[in-house]
């Protein structure tokens, strides 16, 4: 660790650093902000749908007029902001915060090691996030706007959309790089890098989630990378692959050679986008497993069926890809095979989700705000889970199918789940990165008005689809069964806009406990994992002396011992 | 404009094949509930009752529970059984089950679909669909109809969507342009429309009344507005209907 002593300059050790907690810090920062521009796209939304035709109020006028027509919105201008707000949410918000934010910081910290195994691949990922990113926002500044073909792009409208599209790929394709080098990362640092005695039964649920997470990434992202180049292809240098023979647009034909398919580019999409709803809940899992072990003072329940039950969730993710796809005029015998691998990939859910609330049994339950958002998380992703039931079952699902009934589901999953998750792990380790301790008034405040609007935005939708209302509408009204639930959508709209005041105090929380003068004591949550083994914030090199781990994760309350943890790190006197 | 046969449920059901579906739909959101109820009370019952104060040790031993692998056996088969008793069956029914025999009497229609209107294309009094190809696609041939072809000549090509009551219906769905998708709420039905494919569905309607057929997926800027009138009426009704039509082509003089 010789050169870990020497003096770097700002840009070396803020900007380009290979230092995992600086990139951790850096993807951490970045994500926040784009989560909080994807949910500003969405206000804009909601408005429309709430209001329509009606101007925008504050920033209607500032709008060009591409976008908006005296103040109010435009077909194009809500197709670009439905597209570029689940791109933005799902691959430069959610994924970064989960596994290049979280993934970075804690993984080296819980298993001992001095930092990723590649330190210089680990910075280029984040370069490549940062390159994407930029990519997909200057879109919005082209004429005819970013893509507007929702964030699945289905051919052949978006091969033949305007240039935002080609932007959008440029932008994927910068994005799955990223997290391509950032998996490889991963599984050799968690394989190789585990401290002396740390087996893998010994891993926290973390880990373990994050080990599942890379996997899916590596395996996943591939395909999706080759359909990006090939879409681009068809965009730009006149192949076929998702172009069919004798198609006609607007009375002329389409100048495409033709003999492609546009289901390809869904079957390639959905391999990806499958496993990828994974990716955006297992880290989220992960701490929670993490949080509710040490706030409630016991050690998980039924820890090695969770881990198989994770193990089997990450394998079977690769065989249900096509329960997307049920409405494509699928045979019979193909919607068989994915409602029952879909059936299947439930269980192991279902048991993760017992464990933890089993887990819950004969504790001594503390109430911080990392786990008053840990508990949260497990009804809302109850719902999400749930909801899903109807979906996977092809009969059903031709109700449901593109619906606002789909918008709540994955929504439920990813947003008051995952996204609850994420501020559980934010309140949990930000005394770890900082050295400080958030405010708990304002953080139980935070977490009370987020989680009812969260609950007023998607619970509403639940019953928009149940009536039949598609989703990707620039005004539902003018269906009739979107004009008789109307209301439900202004009771969204108006959830939607509260919940974003809502993380004020959040914001204010954040920035305000980095200056306070009180340090944060040196493991404030008297917790048994690795990252509490060193100082807080850690050192560069995170150990000065390696750390040997001499038990499993969650030592919670162990009878005879003299405090009710006892650290994976610190050898117990029998 | 608020129309009271929708509401927060699943709108009305004149579908032959839709009275599964909402059974289905129904079944597993009662089951849905009940689970959700017994997770949501145990987890309120463990956060009061064990809740940390002084005094309060937590149990560092495992503690043995059967009940959660009944709870997990439970929904297993709860899901197999609406897997194999009604999911397979009702889709089978609904995808495998065409009515082409000729005692059903099944009506056949053409629908194609193009940014950002639905139209609806019948074979007229010989029952014979003319030839069409995307190279005759025109303002005033939609349907892309080859004039040469003489059983095209009596052709009925509308934009709203007219069948009949208590008939089977046999649908074949083209795309011009890009992706749509053919949705009925009222008669249960979602059908993507992929361009480059011919996808043949079936349906019947059990009641007559007027309603809308709207477009399910995202196909560019005025998808919003991509919808059709449609009238399920009584067999005379519709008969008279096509003859109305088949006088506007002006055929019979």
């Amino acid at each position: 660790m010789s050169e870990s002593h020497a003096k770097l300059g700002f840009l070396r050790s803020y900007v380009f650093s290979t230092d995992h907690k600086v990139i951790g810090i850096q993807y951490g920062i970045t994500a926040l902000l784009f989560l909080f521009f994807g949910l500003c796209l969405m206000m804009m939304m909601r408005w429309q749908l709430a209001y329509p035709g009606e101007a925008i109020p504050i920033i209607g006028g500032l709008l060009g007029e591409t976008l908006v027509d005296d103040g109010a919105m435009l077909p194009s201008f809500y197709n670009s902001l439905g597209a570029m707000h689940g791109t933005i949410m799902v691959f430069m918000g959610i994924v970064p915060l989960a596994v290049g934010a979280f993934g970075n910081y804690i993984v080296p910290l819980q298993i001992g090691a001095p930092d990723m195994a590649f330190p210089r691949l680990n910075m280029a990922s984040y370069q490549a996030f940062v390159i994407g990113g930029l990519v997909m926002l200057s879109s919005f500044f082209l004429p005819g706007g970013a893509a507007s073909s929702g964030w699945t792009s289905y051919a052949p409208l978006s091969v033949t959309a305007t240039t935002g599209q080609t932007f959008w790929l440029i932008g994927m394709i910068f994005l799955i790089a990223s997290s391509l080098l950032g998996a490889i990362n991963f599984i050799v640092t968690i394989i190789h890098l585990r401290a002396e005695g740390l087996t893998f039964f010994r891993l926290p649920f973390f880990i373990w989630s994050q080990l599942v997470t890379a996997f899916l990434l590596l395996l996943a992202f591939p395909p999706l990378q080759v359909a990006a180049i090939f879409q681009l292809m068809d965009r730009l240098a006149d192949t076929s692959f998702f172009m069919p023979t004798g198609l006609v647009s607007g009375g002329d034909p389409v100048a495409a050679v033709g003999g492609g398919s546009p289901l390809l580019w869904q079957h390639l999409f959905w391999f990806l986008a499958h496993p990828e709803v994974y990716v955006l809940i297992l880290p989220g899992m992960g701490i929670v497993a993490e949080v509710i072990a040490n706030n409630s003072r016991k050690p998980l329940w039924g820890y090695r069926p969770m881990v198989y039950s994770l193990l089997f969730l990450g394998f079977m993710s690769f065989c249900v890809w096509a329960h997307h796809m049920y409405m494509t005029g699928m045979g019979t015998t193909m919607s068989t095979f994915f409602q029952i691998t879909t059936m299947i990939i439930s269980i192991p859910s279902v048991i993760i989700l017992t464990c933890l609330v089993i887990s819950l049994w004969g504790a001594s339950i503390r109430f911080p705000v990392p786990m008053l958002f840990a508990l949260a998380f497990l009804p809302m992703f109850g719902i999400g889970g749930l909801t899903g039931l109807p979906l996977g079952l092809a009969a059903p699902d031709a109700h449901f199918h593109d619906t606002y009934y789909v918008i709540g589901h994955f929504h439920y999953v990813v947003a008051p789940g995952t996204i609850f998750a994420m501020f559980a792990g934010i309140y949990h380790w930000y005394p770890k990165v900082t050295g400080r301790q958030m405010n708990v008034p304002l953080g139980k405040l935070h977490f009370w008005l987020s989680f009812v609007f969260m609950n007023g935005i998607f619970m509403p939708m639940m019953f928009e689809g149940m009536a039949g209302v598609s989703r990707r509408l620039f005004d539902p009204t003018v269906y009739e069964i979107g004009a008789a639930v109307h209301g439900l959508t202004t009771m969204s709209s108006w959830s939607a806009w509260l919940l974003a005041l809502s993380q004020i105090p959040f914001i204010i929380n954040f920035f305000m406990s980095m200056r306070k003068k009180e340090r944060a004591e040196e493991n404030p949550w008297q917790a048994t994992t690795l990252e509490w083994a060193t100082s807080t914030p850690p050192p560069h090199g995170n150990f000065v002396e390696p750390p040997v781990v001499y038990s499993g994760p969650y030592e919670y309350s162990v009878p005879g011992a003299s405090s009710d943890f006892s650290p994976q790190f610190i050898k117990q006197e029998s | 404009m608020n129309d009271p046969q929708y509401g927060w449920w699943l709108p009305p059901d004149v579908s032959v094949h839709g009275a599964d579906i909402d059974f289905m739909i129904n079944a597993i959101h009662w089951f849905m509930l009940a689970l959700f109820i017994f997770w949501g009370g145990f987890i309120v019952y463990c956060l009061i009752r064990f809740r940390a104060r002084p005094g309060h040790v937590a149990i560092y031993r495992d503690i043995e529970a059967k009940w959660n692998r009944w709870l997990e056996i439970g929904v297993a088969v709860a899901e197999t059984v609406v897997l194999v008793v009604f999911a397979m069956p009702v889709w089978a029914k609904i995808k495998d089950d065409l009515p082409l025999a000729p005692e059903q009497d099944a009506m056949v229609v053409r629908v194609v679909a193009e940014q950002f209107k639905w139209l609806f294309h019948y074979p007229g009094r010989d029952g014979t669909f003319g030839k069409t190809g995307p190279e005759f696609y025109a303002d005033d041939n939609p349907a892309g109809l080859d004039f040469d072809d003489e059983a095209g000549w009596d052709d009925i090509t509308v934009r709203g969507f007219h069948f009949p009551v208590d008939r089977p219906v046999i649908a074949r769905l083209t795309a011009k342009d890009v992706i749509h998708s053919f949705k009925i709420p009222v008669m249960r039905i979602t059908q993507d429309v992929v361009p480059g494919m011919e996808i043949t569905i079936w349906f019947q309607a059990k009641e007559t009344g007027r309603f809308q057929v709207g477009c399910a997926q995202l196909c560019g800027l005025g998808h919003y507005e991509m919808k059709a009138n449609l009238v399920i009426e009584s067999k005379e009704d519709f008969q008279k209907w096509l003859d109305e039509e088949h006088e506007a082509l002006g055929l019979d003089e």
